[in-house]
């Protein structure tokens, strides 16, 4: 019993360091491989769960991998899943700066560092796009209007205004929120209470 | 004494940095190199440049190179933690409250809401990767179509085919594309 306990904490941290040393290019990349890793792979979690925990994640302070990763590790393991997850986060890159900061002109000078690092930014396209493809899918499927309307004007929003992720994430939880009340008031009317 | 500096100028930029990534970059400017001098200016465009080339988020690389800039890697660690700890509180809350209250239909309905919002965010995401990957520019606008980058498209388009047929595994992406496209360029410098 407490060795399949122990398991799970020892997958979790190992999952969370080799995806936290692959993030290359920024947050979102992190939750399309916690996504491959923990939906697909392991199925610990499901899809709409990461989804929500990316929206948690980007709507408080702090970075969206750790974030991201804290939520997650405490959904699975409670306040001990979450260091573990955090942790595991966070040690890649320590570890890697630490040993870049003492070598740094012998890393930043070599050419062959500079091309590797700038090439490798076509593969990580690659995969948030193809996590984004199944995503969209996955919208479209539902056949709710609504939701593929909201994901055309939040990506236009997003790409194309540039507006900050934050605030899209705070307006869209304005929105659901006053969608809400709205419905409540309208049930409220009907029944002819209150 | 430093080291309590240390631990509560991150913590500062670990609490104000909403949205994490490049919007941070201001904020940890204005307290390593101004408030406090431990970077000069170019020092702190090469903790950039580093950032940039590594993986992980860019507050803790900032936070572990100003450490061990200061003094070494025990510094490093204090100032990593010093950047994680007001997450960790608040974010714990957070997980607390959505554990709780996830099951409330309200609840599930509102996230249900802002869920393709986050799909749109992800999606963004990767098309400002792919337009820097593929052209070398930093925005949509600046993209000239003489500047277009062959390996990276073809590279782009084969994992993109290799994940979405064959399902192959994303971290084997990243780094077989770095290693392909590196050897590429190699081949190519040579003819």
């Amino acid at each position: 019993m407490s060795k399949t306990l122990d398991n799970t904490y020892w997958i979790l941290f190992k999952s969370m360091f080799v995806i936290s040393m692959s993030t290359f290019g920024g947050g979102f990349v992190i939750i399309t491989l916690m996504q491959k890793k923990f939906c697909d792979e392991l199925q610990w979690i499901d899809k709409d769960e990461i989804l929500n925990i990316t929206a948690l994640a980007q709507s408080a302070p702090g970075s969206l991998a750790v974030n991201a990763s804290i939520l997650f590790g405490y959904q699975l393991k409670g306040i001990k899943g979450s260091l573990v997850a955090m942790l595991a986060t966070i040690l890649p890159p320590l570890f890697i700066i630490t040993f870049i900061s003492i070598f740094y002109s012998m890393f930043s000078d070599n050419k062959i560092v500079q091309i590797a690092l700038k090439v490798m930014r076509s593969g990580v396209a690659a995969v948030i796009i193809d996590a984004a493809l199944s995503l969209m899918k996955d919208v479209f499927k539902s056949k709710d209007l609504f939701n593929v309307l909201m994901m055309a004007v939040a990506f236009i929003l997003s790409y194309f205004v540039k507006v900050d992720t934050v605030v899209l994430i705070l307006l869209g939880l304005a929105l659901a929120i006053g969608l809400e009340l709205i419905q409540n008031r309208k049930v409220v009317k009907a029944h002819g209470v209150v | 004494m430093e080291l309590f500096k240390i631990f509560f100028c991150f913590f500062e930029i670990g609490l104000f940095s909403f949205g994490g990534g490049y919007a941070a970059v201001p904020l940890i400017q204005s307290m390593v190199v101004e408030r406090y001098h431990w970077l000069t200016v170019s020092e702190f465009i090469n903790l950039i440049t580093i950032a940039e080339m590594t993986p992980g988020p860019i507050v803790i690389n900032a936070a572990t190179f100003v450490g061990m800039k200061i003094d070494g890697f025990l510094e490093a660690v204090v100032s990593t933690l010093g950047s994680v700890v007001p997450s960790l509180i608040i974010v714990l809350l957070l997980s607390w409250l959505y554990k709780k209250y996830k099951e409330l239909d309200i609840v599930k309905r509102i996230l249900k809401r802002i869920r393709p919002l986050v799909v749109a965010m992800i999606l963004s995401a990767g098309f400002s990767i792919l337009v820097m990957a593929l052209f070398k520019v930093n925005d949509y606008r600046n993209i000239n179509l003489d500047n277009i980058q062959v390996i990276e498209i073809v590279i782009f388009v084969a994992s993109l085919f290799l994940m979405r047929r064959y399902k192959v595994n994303p971290i084997m992406i990243i780094f077989g594309s770095g290693l392909v496209g590196t050897l590429s360029y190699v081949l190519f410098a040579m003819i």
